[in-house]
């Protein structure tokens, strides 16, 4: 009588002890698969035009971004196309120090590889982009890509 | 004092900090890939260099205005011409090509186009020109160049799949440049990839833009 009469006391608690794994299996994945973010956007974050033939950009340490885009602080700025390098927002005489000091960071055997990613808001204007450009070309960083996304090309022309 | 029996260390909080550092990881990092349209500029003229003069018909002009509108050698055209209207410019094969390091290309006997004699001589003599203005947009020059890019690569798919043999024969340019990104190595890959370039080689230039 005793063997069945007694009772379950609720239900026993799940093991958590493998919780700490999973976690730690997910945290690996995210710190191999993810790189810093390096730069805080003091341009509204560019809306990158769509593109259908896109490559991708190997090597992330040999590349160099520059953004382009409408300033957030309109007041401060001014509106118009601005251009973003690292942290700040620069002119277009500022990008050759730019990629200068970008350079350096890396073995001279590394800096024909080096390449410039043109992170631009589809609203800019061409005209900017050439400025970069022929800035580039004064210091032989003939290497330039212009960031898009995969997409619809009838998106870039809204 | 006698020694405790060694009791387990409690791990419960682990799941925590581990928690605290996925949490870290996932705020201050990015998992976009950077992808775009590579291009290599051209290098800075010496001083007091005299262009080469090239045959109009070798140079497919594309003018793009202020407002967005794209004219092509001279016509109005829509963005969804371009492609095709590239691609016949690129594989007239009208004459004879350039010759490369001594040795002349001769007449191109992989294209496909009309043969007139008022469009291009060879696919390596082809130069697409692209002028834009200053005031044109960003996303409008980036759509001309996707369709200028999307004409090479239908014209080198075509190449790729009925003109070469052997190991690779019958596979697209896009299926080549796949292998190839798993197999950095391969020197016999990467040879048949420059026999499509050279093919029909990329050759675009950008314009001082108007203002």
């Amino acid at each position: 009588m005793s063997k069945f009469g007694k009772k379950k006391k609720g239900l026993p608690a799940v093991n958590t002890a493998a919780l700490p794994d999973i976690v730690f299996m997910l945290l690996f994945f995210f710190m191999v698969t993810t790189t810093m973010r390096e730069t805080d956007l003091v341009i509204e974050a560019p809306q990158l035009p769509n593109a259908t033939e896109v490559k991708k950009l190997e090597h992330k340490s040999l590349v160099s971004t520059i953004y382009v885009g409408k300033a957030k602080d309109q007041a401060k700025f001014g509106s118009g196309d601005k251009i973003q390098l690292n942290d700040k927002i620069a002119t277009v005489n500022d990008v050759a120090n730019f990629i200068y000091s970008e350079q350096e960071k890396h073995n001279p055997e590394e800096i024909p590889y080096m390449t410039t990613s043109i992170k631009s808001d589809v609203k800019a204007s061409v005209g900017t982009i050439h400025d970069i450009r022929m800035e580039l070309r004064d210091i032989n960083a003939l290497k330039v890509s212009y960031s898009t996304r995969k997409g619809d090309l009838a998106n870039n022309l809204k | 004092m006698a020694r405790r029996e060694n009791s387990e260390i409690n791990a419960g909080s682990m799941a925590d900090i581990a928690f605290l550092l996925l949490i870290f990881f996932l705020v201050t990092t990015t998992m976009d890939v950077d992808s775009g349209i590579s291009r290599k500029l051209s290098e800075k003229p010496p001083e007091n260099y005299e262009p080469p003069v090239i045959k109009q018909k070798n140079i497919l002009e594309i003018n793009i205005n202020r407002n967005d509108e794209l004219l092509v050698e001279d016509e109005r055209m829509e963005i969804a011409d371009l492609k095709q209207t590239t691609i016949d410019f690129l594989d007239n094969g009208g004459g004879i090509g350039k010759t490369v390091e001594g040795v002349p290309t001769g007449a191109c006997d992989y294209c496909n186009g009309e043969k007139s004699d008022k469009s291009s001589d060879h696919p390596n003599k082809a130069i697409i020109s692209v002028q834009s203005d200053r005031g044109t947009s960003y996303g409008m020059y980036i759509t001309v160049q996707n369709e200028l890019l999307a004409a090479y690569t239908e014209l080198r798919n075509r190449y790729a799949k009925t003109q070469l043999k052997g190991q690779y024969a019958g596979m697209s340019y896009d299926d080549l440049i796949l292998l190839s990104g798993n197999d950095k190595e391969n020197k016999a890959l990467k040879a048949v990839i420059n026999k499509v370039k050279d093919a029909y080689p990329q050759i675009i230039s950008d314009a001082e833009p108007t203002k």
